[in-house]
């Protein structure tokens, strides 16, 4: 009896070990630093990492609503199985960034991360998630430094839809110096890396085309009384003053500059953070002819018009509230797209997702057809394919009217 | 006499007056300066000094607040920055909807009596209840208690704001009868900055009359004097403190409306520098003196607006604005090493130090 029972285990266990062989190797996940393992009836998780409260909220939740409209294009599937999409505030902050940083570093399910919304808030939590094997995707970090080779801030994994700032400023540069004829230029900064990074930028290229700075002032993000600052640039007599700051000090200095002597007559330019409904209405009349620059929306693709803008109104019942919102939807769809293309799938529907194919994947994205443009990335990260336009503020008018170019 | 200088004169003075004696070269270095450059014309002095005013008007009319609280209770009620943002914070509601529905401009007076009561209301409101539930059991606990429950009453205060009202920054309304200028011989000054100087004036001379000329203020003076033998004297001393605080709070709300007359913006967090600066102009008049905090403030406002274009210019330093609030300070500690009870303070005794 025993001895019948032994032969029988022994050929149950024999051609179950040869019915093995014959079948589906298991896979083996050979990626450098790793792979996300994705069950048969679990989601693919993609993370964000915005700005969704306080005073620069738009900016944040204007992103994740065209992230979330890509998501609807899709079905709300990729590879059959769902798309988990949450995250966390990233503050628009160091702060904010270090919290946020920390707490998606921890979860391992997440495969990529769309954010963060600001320059500074990156800068602290990159460091976290490039450590973590997370491919990160902004759409609207702009800083110089984070894709600049060689830079402390340049991490492997990170890449951003949103075009640089050298982009930004210079044409900036070219609008004052080339469009409106001006030779002298003031700038203000706040202190924080986007505006004095632009400013920068501003200055080196007014000054390669020939122009002067009279002046490079700073004043605080909150700071009310402009006074002193408008009277030292006055002394310069510039025609133009570029202040590539936030809201609530850029709509003081529109409230000031006007009544500052010797500025009756200066123009004014800010950059996108300035493009918003907020500065019409903290800056009321005096807002008339102030100029910004913005990525250029008429020239997106035709997709843009067409089927974007009546599925944002649709889905959020408004206009977009900011202008990243489709350099979110794009960044969604490359991430979307490498994730298909470099995942490899049991016949059981288990997703292997290699964490280093997926940048080497989002690395190497060349024309791909997108709302903002034909992206194609550089080794840094630089995806973009920047049109920057300038537009021109009219008291009790939102949006503001393109001018140029 | 020198005898008597080398027996009390120490190396900690000596190095003190050194200090005070090179900020006050460099001044007069800058300024000498900066005239000879001649790189401001006249117009942009005036309007510097006019910005300048305006600025330490409301400074005054905050630090009216810090001097009155510590002149009673010799506390510092760190808070009183949150009371001066709760008035207009709440008031640029009411504004709004007058401008919706089109009164705000119909009936421009009416309309700012209105938000000005209302402003002067909450303010007076979070005032008293600041003292009641954060400081009165706390009335004879060690200074350093009520100091450090005033840190925790303005973040509370200010984060209570935000949620009731939002993070946003609100705007007020434009203000038709307040916009132009009027002239006055060669300075041209624009209404609402006129109206923001004169009233900062005005309000500090009622506040001193309400001290120095009635029945009350009589009360708070003794109060402030000695609290036991106030009482005894049969002065109901909860009621005048809580007076006090109102009274502090008032001008805070009224100061608030002024604010907004002229920056009109307003947000949960726009009271914090204003209240650090007012309580630094109360501590250059002489802290617990009302005509004290309005020259303070007043003060302040001048040296933070001029003081860039005026000295440092003329010293060559770069991004001389950066350094507005440095120069405020410096001269503070300044004015401090030679007067230590402030520009107009009284020497303290013992026991009301």
């Amino acid at each position: 009896m025993s001895k019948r029972l032994l032969i029988i285990v022994s050929i149950i266990m024999i051609s179950s070990m040869v019915l093995a062989a014959c079948g589906a190797k298991p896979y083996e996940c050979t990626d450098k630093i790793g792979c996300v393992t994705v069950g048969p009836t679990d989601p693919v998780h993609i993370a964000y990492a915005m700005v969704i409260n306080g005073p620069d909220a738009t900016l944040g939740i204007d992103s994740r609503n065209g992230a979330e409209i890509a998501i609807a294009d899709k079905g709300g599937k990729v590879l059959d199985h769902a798309i988990k999409f949450d995250g966390e505030d990233d503050g628009c902050s160091a702060e904010g960034g270090q919290a946020a940083g920390t707490k998606l570093a921890a979860d391992p399910t997440i495969v990529a991360i769309l954010g963060t919304s600001c320059s500074s808030a990156l800068r602290v939590a990159m460091p976290l998630w490039s450590t973590a094997g997370f491919t990160v995707i902004s759409a609207s970090n702009t800083a110089v430094d984070l894709t600049e080779a060689g830079n402390e801030n340049n991490y492997p994994g990170y890449l951003r839809t949103a075009h640089n700032d050298k982009v930004q400023g210079a044409a900036a540069a070219q609008f004052a110096y080339n469009f409106l004829g001006f030779k002298k230029a003031a700038t203000i900064h706040d202190g924080s890396i986007y505006a004095d990074g632009l400013q920068k930028v501003f200055a080196d290229e007014f000054t390669k085309l020939g122009g002067t700075i009279t002046a490079r002032e700073s004043v605080d993000p909150l700071q009310v009384s402009m006074s002193g600052v408008l009277t030292t640039i006055a002394s310069g007599t510039p025609e133009i003053i570029y202040h590539p700051i936030f809201i609530a000090a850029g709509t003081q200095l529109i409230l000031q500059t006007w009544k500052t002597p010797g500025l009756e007559n200066t123009v004014e330019m800010g950059a996108d953070g300035m493009f918003s409904p907020d500065v019409m209405k903290g800056a009321g009349d005096a807002v008339e002819g102030v100029y910004v620059s913005s990525p250029d929306f008429t020239k997106f693709g035709a997709d843009y018009t067409a089927k974007f803008l009546p599925a944002y109104q649709a889905a959020y019942g408004s206009v977009p509230v900011s202008i990243f919102h489709a350099h979110a939807y794009d960044a969604m769809n490359m991430v979307l797209a490498c994730v298909e293309k470099v995942t490899v799938k049991d016949s059981d529907g288990t997703l292997h997702i290699p964490r280093q194919g997926l940048r080497d994947c989002m690395y190497a994205t060349k024309d791909f057809k997108g709302l903002t443009g034909n992206l194609t990335c550089t080794p840094t990260g630089d995806c973009a394919d920047p049109k920057i336009a300038v537009f021109e503020y009219h008291a009790g008018e939102y949006p503001p009217t393109k001018v140029w170019p | 006499m020198l005898k008597r200088w080398r027996q009390t004169l120490t190396l900690t003075d000596v190095m003190v007056y050194a200090i005070g004696v090179i900020i006050g070269i460099a001044i007069v270095y800058g300024t000498l300066r900066t005239w000879q450059k001649a790189e401001y014309t006249p117009e942009q002095w005036i309007n510097l000094t006019i910005d300048g005013l305006k600025l330490g008007s409301i400074y005054a009319l905050i630090a009216l607040g810090y001097t009155l609280v510590y002149g009673i209770l010799r506390m510092i009620n760190f808070a009183h920055g949150e009371v001066f943002m709760a008035g207009p914070f709440t008031a640029v509601f009411l504004a709004m909807y007058l401008d919706e529905i089109g009164f705000y401009n119909a009936q421009p007076i009416i309309s700012l009596l209105l938000i000005t009561l209302l402003s002067a209301t909450v303010s007076v409101t979070v005032a008293l209840l600041l003292e009641k539930l954060a400081y009165r059991r706390l009335r004879y606990a060690p200074r350093l208690v009520p100091l450090i429950t005033a840190i925790g009453a303005s973040f509370f205060l200010q984060y209570t704001f935000r949620g009731f009202y939002g993070a946003d920054v609100e705007t007020y309304p434009n203000l038709d009868i307040l916009k132009g200028t009027l002239t006055f011989g060669p300075i041209t000054i624009p209404k609402a900055d006129l109206l923001v100087i004169v009233s900062g004036f005005l309000l500090m001379l009622l506040l001193y009359g309400i001290v120095q000329h009635t029945k009350i203020g009589k009360a708070m003076r003794s109060v402030s004097e000695d609290k036991e033998v106030a009482a005894l004297m049969g002065i109901d001393v909860d009621r005048i403190i809580q007076f006090t605080f109102g009274l502090g709070g008032a001008s805070a709300g009224i100061a608030g409306i002024l604010y907004a007359i002229i920056y009109q913006n307003v947000q949960a967090f726009m009271g914090f520098i204003p209240g650090l600066k007012a309580f630094t102009a109360a501590v250059l008049g002489g802290i617990g003196n009302v005509v004290g905090a309005w020259l303070g403030g007043t003060l302040l406002g001048l040296l933070e607006s001029l003081g860039p274009n005026l000295f440092l210019s003329g010293l060559g330093v770069p991004a001389a604005n950066q350094l507005k609030d440095g120069i405020a300070f410096a001269i503070l500690v300044f004015i401090l090493i030679f007067r230590p009870s402030g520009i107009l303070g009284e020497r303290l005794s013992k026991t009301k130090a």
